[in-house]
């Protein structure tokens, strides 16, 4: 860990000042992931901005019936709010399916989407790797890979990104607000995260000196039909080797909407439009299920250890569709 | 009497397991409000007002080749880092190998010597240690010491892809027995066989306390150790022969240890480090290792098993091979037993045995929770199960058409072996009669549902050990021996004793260990703690009752002038007439009056070799698992363990049924989680923290039962006890292999069994 100071601000333009005033400055919040990667070596920021005292600490409806999330509620918080329990059911099982209480009592929101890979090679500063050190090459690709992508991988980089709450975020189709440089401004959630493609380094579209103020989940009503299943390697306390945010609308057997997000396969929640409408339309059934879990999987690429998730995700994508759809009762 | 017949009585106030006040009873730790307020002290926890310094260990990143430049100036130029060792600036130590060997050193090769030569032999080789005011500040400072290499881009690392440089080790700790019989031809001519190889990779200790020595300078220039050990007489006599120090110059302190399980029978880096930097520097010096250091020294090592079996079609084994390569590092030769109870658990007059090494480039494995026994066993029991399934013979009733009354391995009787009872009160708990023949039959929703059973066996050995003893006019009583307490209950399991054998209370007990100057001590491990520290507690307050006696009967109208020692009971801190016990002294009365204010007794309890060595002396047990198999995603949840052992005489029921559940949890941790990956390009470890190297966690154990068998044990040792340290994991992993097959219909014999072996 290298030296750095340290500010406490208590609105965002003192925060964005502050970033001008040294080489590497870092935005904290609940810093679970930031603190460890410094103990790391992997981030060295030479001056952190602590921003947890910032006006983002609420959850409120939207005018347009949706709900507003603060960036700076905690993952707990938001997980046992009564508005998210009753309306984004799908978002509470998701952030609950991450981490341990404990985490989730400091980690944020915002922090929530910041998290960075965990990717054994970014993690240990012995070892090449894009993201940590553009250029130095990609030592997961003919390394260990067993928790790495299958999708939307480069050749420099197989990263994920490890949350859970995002896969949700994505099926729901959230929008985060951003304030920064240049005034504010929103981003949907497709759009927040990345493809590492040439430039790994970047796990987000933020601009220098953004901050992440809050995120809007739409009306949509998907509190009938949901699921998040995690499959990961312990019960808990373990990031997801795949994951599953199903959400459907049906009306008599029929689905009318279908919502498929998958986690752990990506350098980014993995949504596809094209696979959610050909659910749309259908009959509940799992056949439907099996061609949607294919299509959705096709193209996915295995680098040896990792493999076994092209499969493993079909399989998850379809008991997770079916336990949302309600054919069979969920675990 | 010679010590050697002393030992050999049997004490008649410790009757079997419910006839004591103490003994076989479920008492809570007698450190257990010391533990859960916080005060007691682990070795980093040892402080001084001011002045103390702290050392970071700066690790390899490269895993072979040589060290061309060091620079140290911008670390220097921090202020308040105080100096950077190297391989430039370290003084000349002790020369020959001997010197760095300790109690648990393998017996062949050259231990490693950190910072003394510029080579790197293996990944994360401490290079440097950075002293600084404050840790912060050396942790700083370490990022700043730069180092150059000469890279040997050559590795052997992987087991399996250096198999062809096996070779067998210049010396075995446990040498393997000569084939008995021809396996080979038996093999043959069975009508039933099973061929198989089994895998498990490498796994590390990693106890919750990371690796600490805190070394306290005095102002007579001696040393006062505290350092995180499973034998402080091991760290210290390693200490003083390396740095030519005398007994009263270096003390080693160890009171609590925040878990061991082997990793702390040798001693570490970190403790030879903090000594080199404080008698360097005449300052005290504290340097602890983190997480991912804790990955850089010792582990169980990789291993693979080819085993034969062959049966006759009424299922008796005719042919056991097994031929196992496991692997040690490039500058020592770590062996361990793991094909020996392959020729010892069962009926069979054919066996061939082989253990063969590769050299790798990693650190030289270390003995970790029943080292060997876990490995041998866990591959033997699933191939005993696949042969029984085969036969068509349900697993257990196999097992016992096979059972071996005697120890083939070393023609002996076993001093006692209720592993038929284990059997038969496990199943009996575990509901085994109502198993469905049928692997893969028992579905409950989405989940396939598996019932598994194995053995479990691990040694029964007493080794010597001193123990002194106190007793004081006010009453009270201190034993104390040098050994450890590494969360097993030492420190309770001997205050029991003490107390039963004297007849006082135990809160007048006071049981001290864990430092050097205390009388000799083993190092903790190998299940012997109980027998060997247990049986010189007694001893030693068997002759303070003698020599208590022998005052009490001086005592101008003592009640006991014309009695023998066999005529009284010593209860209730008295000495009492048997034949009428209102004719009594109390312990205090007899010090008071004899104008003593203590009385000492010191013995050195050895075990009764001549007896013991004609008998096989082990620990046994009978696992059965449920597992449920998710059939989609292949998720495998234990939601059952019914843990049956025979161990002799249980001191304590408390302390022992949790050494068991801890044994158990490993087990599973063992069969489904741990697994320290490799990266083969840079033979380095790369999931080297505890969120990628998993252990199970509080929602991955469900119900785990435990079962104490009734044996008696009169050649073991004076107690009758045998460890259980090491016995409640093996056989776990067998039997969730076993319990996994019997779900799916799939036989899964590497470790770990993860998810991705049963899509």
């Amino acid at each position: 860990m290298n030296k750095f100071t340290f500010i406490s601000v208590d609105n965002p333009d003192a925060a964005i000042a502050e970033l001008d005033e040294h080489d590497s400055p870092k935005f904290i919040a609940g810093g679970t992931n930031l603190l460890d990667l410094m103990k790391e070596n992997v981030e060295r920021p030479d001056h952190l901005i602590d921003i947890t005292h910032l006006a983002f600490n609420t959850i409120e409806n939207n005018a347009d019936g949706g709900l507003r999330l603060g960036a700076l509620v905690t993952n707990a918080d938001t997980a046992w709010n009564v508005e998210v329990e009753k309306r984004y059911p799908l978002l509470s099982q998701a952030i609950l399916a991450g981490a341990s209480p404990q985490l989730r009592n400091m980690a944020t929101n915002g922090g929530n989407l910041m998290q960075r890979t965990r990717c054994y090679y970014f993690y240990d500063t012995a070892t090449p790797c894009n993201k940590r050190e553009p250029g130095s090459g990609c030592s997961a690709i003919g390394g260990y890979n067993r928790i790495l992508a299958i999708l939307g991988t480069s050749e420099h980089c197989i990263a994920t990104h490890p949350s859970d709450m995002c896969v949700a975020l994505a099926a729901l189709g959230a929008i985060v607000n951003i304030t920064g440089k240049n005034g504010e401004r929103s981003i949907p959630f497709a759009d927040f995260h990345r493809l590492p493609g040439d430039r790994p380094e970047l796990d987000n579209t933020l601009e220098a000196g953004d901050i992440v103020t809050s995120i809007d989940l739409p009306a949509e009503d998907f509190t009938t039909h949901y699921k998040y299943l995690k499959v990961r390697d312990r019960a808990s306390y373990a990031f997801a080797l795949v994951s599953v945010a199903a959400a459907l609308k049906i009306e008599n057997g029929k689905i009318l909407e279908a919502r498929l997000a998958l986690g752990g396969v990506a350098h980014k929640p993995w949504r596809s439009l094209e696979v959610e409408n050909m659910l749309a339309g259908s009959a509940v059934g799992k056949e439907v299920f099996q061609k949607a879990a294919d299509a959705i999987l096709e193209g996915a690429k295995g680098y040896g250890d990792n493999t076994f998730k092209i499969e493993l995700a079909k399989r998850a994508i379809v008991r997770a569709l079916t336990e949302a759809a309600g054919l069979e009762e969920q675990a | 009497m010679s010590l050697l017949q002393k030992v050999g009585v049997s004490a008649e106030n410790l009757e079997p397991n419910d006839g004591g006040k103490y003994i076989g009873k479920p008492i809570s730790r007698v450190d257990g409000r010391t533990k859960v307020t916080g005060n007691a002290k682990y070795a980093a926890e040892f402080n001084m007002r001011t002045g103390i310094l702290h050392g970071y260990v700066v690790s390899s990143p490269i895993t072979k080749g040589k060290i061309t430049a060091v620079n140290t100036r911008q670390a220097l130029s921090q202020k308040g880092v105080v100096t950077v060792f190297t391989h430039l600036n370290v003084p000349g130590l002790a020369w020959f190998d001997r010197s760095y060997r300790d109690q648990d050193a393998p017996p062949g090769g050259s231990p490693f010597r950190p910072l003394q030569g510029d080579e790197i032999l293996f990944s994360q080789q401490p290079i440097a240690l950075v002293v600084a005011e404050t840790f912060e500040l050396a942790r700083y400072a370490a990022t700043l010491v730069h180092f150059e290499y000469e890279v040997k881009e050559e590795l052997s690392v992987g087991l399996e892809q250096n198999l062809d440089k096996a070779k067998k080790p210049e010396k075995h700790r446990f040498p393997v027995p000569k084939p008995r019989g021809d396996a080979e031809k038996a093999l043959k001519e069975s009508a039933i066989t099973v061929e198989e190889d089994y895998y498990h990779g490498y796994e590390h200790h990693n106890p919750m306390e990371m690796f600490a020595s805190t070394v306290i300078y005095g102002d007579d220039d001696r040393l006062t150790i505290y350092d995180k050990t499973q034998g402080v007489l091991n760290s210290q006599s390693y200490i003083k022969s390396v740095f030519g120090l005398s007994d009263n110059e270096a003390r080693v302190i160890s009171p609590f240890m925040g878990g061991g399980f082997g990793s702390g029978l040798r001693p570490q880096y970190q403790l030879y480090m903090a000594v080199l930097a404080s008698l360097e520097l005449k300052r005290s010096v504290k340097v602890v290792l983190t997480r991912q250091q804790m990955f850089s020294f010792g582990h169980r090592p990789a291993t693979l098993q080819k085993i034969s079996l062959g049966a006759s079609a009424d299922g008796k084994l005719q042919a056991i091979i097994n031929k196992c390569v496991s692997e040690t590092s490039t500058f020592e030769e770590y062996t361990e037993n793991i094909v020996n109870w392959s020729g010892q658990m069962y009926q069979c007059d054919n066996v061939t045995l082989d253990h063969q090494l590769v050299p790798l480039d990693l650190y030289t494995p270390l003995d970790m929770r029943a080292p060997g026994g876990v490995t041998g066993m866990y591959a033997l029991e699933i191939a005993i199960d696949e042969l029984a399934v085969k036969v068509g013979i349900d697993p257990l009733e196999f097992r016992l058409i096979n059972y071996a009354e005697k120890d083939q391995n070393l023609d002996k009787p076993f001093s006692s072996k209720e592993l038929r009872e284990c059997y038969r009160q496990g199943a009996e708990r575990f509901g085994w009669s109502k198993r469905n023949p049928k692997a893969g039959a028992t579905v409950e929703g989405n989940n396939l549902v598996g019932w598994g059973v194995a053995t479990g066996c691990w040694e029964a050995n007493q080794m010597p050990s001193r123990a002194k003893a106190m007793l004081s006019a006010d009453g009270k009583l201190t034993v104390g021996c040098a050994t450890a307490d590494i969360g097993t209950g030492t420190y309770t399991v001997m205050t029991q004793i003490a107390a039963e054998v004297l007849g006082v209370v135990m809160e007048d007990v006071l049981f001290k260990l864990g430092d050097s100057v205390l009388p000799m001590s083993p190092l903790q491990g190998g299940s012997w703690t109980m027998a060997t520290v247990g049986s010189a507690v007694k001893l030693v307050c068997d002759e303070l009752k003698g020599k208590l006696f022998k005052l009490a009967k001086k005592l101008e109208n003592s009640p006991f002038s014309n009695v023998k020692e066999e005529d009284v009971i010593f209860s209730d801190s008295r000495i009492q007439l048997k034949a009428d016990t209102q004719k009594y002294l109390t312990f205090s009365e007899v010090l008071q009056k004899s104008e003593v204010n203590y009385l000492e007794a010191d013995t050195t309890s050895l075990p009764n070799m001549l007896e013991q060595n004609k008998y096989s002396r082990f620990t046994h047990s009978a696992v059965f698992v449920e597992v449920k198999v998710d059939k989609d995603l292949g998720t495998v949840h234990v939601t059952r363990v019914v843990d049956a052992v025979a161990a002799g005489r249980i001191i304590n029921t408390k302390t022992a049924r949790s050494q068991i559940l801890g044994g158990v949890v490993w087990g599973i941790s063992m069969a489904l989680h741990e697994d320290t990956v490799m990266d083969n390009n840079f033979g380095r470890f790369m999931n080297h923290n505890l969120a990628e190297y998993h252990v199970p966690v509080n929602a991955d154990i469900k119900d785990i039962d435990v079962i104490f068998v009734e044996e008696h044990d009169d050649i073991v040792n004076p107690l009758g006890v045998k460890g259980l340290g090491e016995i409640g994991i093996v056989g776990v992993a067998a039997a969730v292999s076993n319990a996994i097959y019997h779900a799916t219909g799939k036989r899964l014999r590497n470790l770990p069994m993860q998810l991705d072996q049963l899509l």
